[in-house]
This record gives structure tokens, sequence and C-alpha cells, in this order.
């Protein structure tokens, strides 16, 4: 019976999960060191090469269009191309490799958001900064990075969540982090474990894009955001 | 003050260089407002962005107070000058206190005096500080956004103001309100103003001394009411329109041209003026009543004279003998 059976697969993974809550929680916390230090230096590239390729729309085509490539290589070939790069310094599979492959994914999101939110700066609004003194970096801190703040952010939480996905396939050149369950439950056909990866990482999905949308709610400048939604 | 010396831009284009602004020669006092009026294309808004170097000029100088523009770090240069245009730009990111403070704190004041010094122009226009300040631009009407645009750019009182269209997007009754706090305000400060404007009536009620463009060419640059009475050209003659000579009469006050009551006598509920009146009024009563000559009364119901077509017309010729 299979409703019967169904059921029993609810009691056993709940089991699973309750006897194995300390390794589901290093699990996860070796999923988010990988995705934070991933996104944190996509961050501080990619913002600034973002607002570096608004000087020419020639070479600002060109990055984005790298930025797409990348998207387009499935991870697991990623993953491939690095092991005989990486080998050369003794790191080509674990912790590093998981980390770059995530960091390049999230350029493109982070990239984009950056570059689209400073070209979309009113120009008036650039042309009162300039005619009031201000020099390059002011008119960046004050004025243009604030307004660009909520788009830059919606950047992030899509690579956030791109990255959590790819990170669960590092697990396969032993990464860890929350993928180690699935790959385990396919290998094992142990569908606890599956059930138990495949929840996890969608929980955490979803725990971080709220807790950016939040950060994005809080980091939107109080004018800026009346202004965004009527 | 401000001193322009054949001041040149010109763009390069596929089809050849093409010029902007050609060979613009004109000198601003201190105190004057002047307004660089024209169609749109010709020249005076880029002349106007060439002073604060938002425009590098091809050619040509640019003096401010005897210093050549070209020696200043441009980014000095603009902390000193006022810049307000049309699209008003302020900052929707920052309160309106804040905005008023953006040139005092690219200077260096601190914070207790540039929000003190927000309060001072708040009210002055008549905005009280505890409702207004803590407001963000897009919590604020147009006329009021414009009103605090021209306060930001007077925050650290430069002795120069830019103005690029400011009042162009407002509507006509906000328009009138502000051009007319403008005018009290420029009384008693006397800044040197210059100021771009598209339209005739703007400019003959604000200027001291209009500089009219075309093509990218001064075609002529006087006092509104001797380029009302004599335009240079045809362009200017077309652009001034066929009624300036009631433009003319709006520059033109009552006390100028009062003529001492004789023996006339004048019924108690005749209409009259007051010497601070334009001629367009006294025009229009005139036309109303069909009267030859009103009586001006001071606001004590005291008769100070009496204003005549005859008058009017002399005045009027004035002009036109010079």
């Amino acid at each position: 019976m299979p409703s019967l059976s169904a059921k029993r697969t609810n009691v056993e993974t709940l089991f699973f999960i309750l006897h194995n809550l300390p390794a589901i929680g290093e699990r996860t916390l070796e999923h988010l060191s990988i995705v934070s230090v991933a996104v944190g230096v996509a961050i501080i590239t990619g913002v600034p090469l973002g607002i570096a390729i608004t000087q020419s729309r020639r070479i600002a085509d060109t990055v984005l269009y790298l930025g797409s490539i990348v998207m387009t290589i499935p991870s697991i070939a990623l993953f491939g191309i690095l092991i005989p790069i990486l080998s050369k310094i003794g790191q080509g599979i674990g912790w590093l490799p998981a980390v770059i492959a995530a960091m390049l994914y999230a350029q493109l999101p982070i990239v984009r958001n950056t570059y689209t939110a400073i070209r979309n700066v009113d120009p008036a609004l650039r042309s009162a900064a300039i005619g009031m003194g201000m020099s390059v970096s002011q008119r960046l801190a004050r004025v243009e990075i604030p307004i660009a703040l909520p788009v830059i952010i919606a950047g992030v939480r899509v690579a956030v969540v791109i990255n959590i996905g790819v990170t669960a396939i590092a697990a396969y050149i032993g990464a860890g982090g929350l993928g180690t369950f699935i790959s385990r439950g396919i290998s094992q056909s142990d569908i606890r474990q599956l059930i138990t990866g495949a929840l996890a990482l969608g929980l955490l999905a979803i725990a971080a894009d709220y807790s950016l949308a939040w950060l994005q709610r809080r980091l939107t400048p109080r004018g800026v955001a009346a202004r965004a939604s009527p | 003050m401000i001193r322009l010396q054949a001041l040149t831009k010109t763009y390069a284009t596929p089809k050849g260089s093409v010029s902007a602004v050609d060979r613009v020669s004109l000198e601003v006092h201190e105190g004057e407002t002047c307004v660089l009026l024209g169609p749109s294309g010709c020249g005076k808004t880029t002349t106007l962005r060439m002073i604060n170097r938002l425009v590098v000029p091809t050619s040509g100088k640019i003096f401010l107070n005897g210093r050549d523009t070209d020696s200043v770090d441009p980014v000095e240069l603009r902390r000193g000058i006022g810049y307000v245009i049309q699209q008003i730009g302020l900052f929707p990111n920052m309160t309106v206190a804040e905005n008023i403070g953006v040139v005092p704190r690219l200077l260096g004041w601190d914070a207790v005096r540039r929000r003190r010094r927000a309060e001072e122009l708040l009210s002055l226009l008549a905005l009280p500080p505890a409702d207004c300040a803590d407001r963000y631009p897009n919590e604020l009407s147009g006329g009021h956004a414009q009103r605090i645009g021209v306060a930001r750019a007077r925050a650290v009182d430069p002795p120069v103001l830019l103005m690029d269209e400011p009042f162009a997007a407002l509507d006509p009754v906000n328009r009138e309100a502000i051009q007319d706090e403008f005018l009290r305000m420029q009384r008693t400060l006397r800044k040197t103003i210059l100021f771009v404007s598209h339209d005739i009536d703007e400019a003959v009620k604000m200027a001291d001394r209009i500089a009219i463009f075309h093509a990218g060419r001064l075609v002529q640059f006087a006092p509104p009411d001797e380029l009302l009475a004599h335009p240079a050209d045809t362009f200017v003659a077309g652009f001034v329109g066929s009624d300036r000579t009631l433009k003319r009469l709006r520059l033109i006050r009552v006390r100028e041209v009062l003529a001492p009551v004789g023996d006339r006598t004048f019924a108690m509920n005749a209409p009259h003026v007051s010497p601070d009146d334009d001629l367009r009024r006294v025009a229009a009563l005139f036309l109303e009543h069909g009267n030859e000559s009103l009586v001006c009364v001071d606001s004590s119901s005291r008769v100070l004279g009496v204003v005549t077509r005859e008058a009017i017309a002399q005045r009027l010729a004035l002009q036109d003998a010079q």
C-alpha cells in the first residue's frame, strides 16, 4: 500500500533528522561558509566592476556577455575545469574550488544589477551633484550608490539563492555542505538522507532570501522607498 | 563680476563640427540679474554650463571676479557657485535639511551648523522648519521642491547663482508666486545671477539685462525696456512678439509718469491706481472706463498726481528716441 509506505518513509525521515541534528547543523554551517565567502568576494569585486563599466557601453556589453557565458556552464562541468587548474596548488577538490565556482556564478547578477541601477540614476541628479561640486567618489558615495542600493541588494539575493544550489553540487568534489546528504542519499539509495538534504536546502534558500529581503528594506533610503512603491 | 570673452563651444558630429556657442562675449555686473533668452538649441544652456565647467569650452575665457576660471579646480569652482536646474534635482535619499546641507558638508561645516543654516533658509521661505526639514523630496509639491532647490543653491551664500530654467516646470500660478518671491529676495541680497529662460515674459520680469541668443550667437544684450523698444533685428523682434509695447507697459511704474493734478477734478468713485502699479493696469483701466487720465493715490488715500495717456506716450517715446 503506497500511502502506508509513504507514511513510514515520513516517520523514518523525521527520526533520521532528529537523530542527526548536530550533523545537519554542521553541514549547514559548511554550506553557509562557502556561500558567504563566495558572495562576499563577489560583492567586493562585482559592485566596483558594475560601477566601473557604466563609463563605457562597449566594455559593459562585453563584461555582461562574459558573465552570461559563465552562467551557461553547468556547475558540475565548472568543477571539472577547476580540478586540474587548482591541483597545481594542491587544492583540486574541496572548499576552494567550491568557493571559486560559486563566486563566478554570483558575479553576473551582482555586476548586472549594479550596472543597471547606477545607469538608471536620473541624469538630472548626476548633473546637480557635479554642478554643486561633488567629486566622483562623493557623488558615488552620497548619491548614486544609496539610490542604487535596493537594486544592488536584489542582485545579491539572486546570487545567494543561485549559490546555495551550486554549493549543493559541490558535495561531489568533497566540499561538504548540505549536498552531502543528497549525494549519499543517491549513492546509498537512502531516501531519508535525500529528503533531509533537499528539505534543508530549500529551507536555507528561503531563510537566506527572506533575511536579505529584510536587509534590502532596511538599507533602502526612506525617500527612495516611498517613490518606488507609491 | 562675470565676464565671458569670445566663448565658443563646438561639437564634432559625423557631418562636421557644429558650434553650439559661437564667440559669445558679455559682462554681468555684480548684483545684476542677466537672463539668457532664446529658443531651445540656441546655446544659452551650454553657455551657462560652461561657467561652472559642466561643459568645457572649446575656446574663449570666463572670468569670475577677475579670475580666469581655467586656473581654478572645477570642483572648488562649483562649490562657490549656486546652481539650480529645471528638474530641481533634489537628492531623493536625503531629507530636505540634508539636501540644503550638501554644499556646506562639502565645505566641511559641522552637523549643527548645517542644520541651523537649513532651518534659517526654510524660515526665509516661510516653510516651517519643524514641518519640512525632515521630509523627503518625494513628499513635497513641485513648487515647494523648487523653492528648496533654490534654497540649496544659496546654502553657503555664494555671490553667483546659475539658474537653468528654474521655474519652467511649474504651473503658471506657482511660477508667478515663486518669481515674485525670488525678486523680493534678490532686491535685498543683490546676487549676481545668470538665468536661462525661453520665456520672454519671465525674462522681462526677472532681468536687469537680457541676452538674446540665436543659433549659438549673442544677438542682443540690453535692458528689457530697451530690448522691447528696439529689437536689434527681425529675429529678436519676432521673439519678443508683436505685443512688445504691452510688455513694456508692465515694466514701468505709475510713479515714473505722474503729473501734477492741476485743475482736473475727479469723481469720488472714479477708479484710481497706486504709485507701484504698472502701466499695464493703467492701460486696462483706460480701456475699461474710456478715461484719458487716472488719479493716483497712496495707501492713506492721499492724492499724489495723475497718470495720463499723454504722459505714457511720452514715456514710451523716451526709450524710442534713444
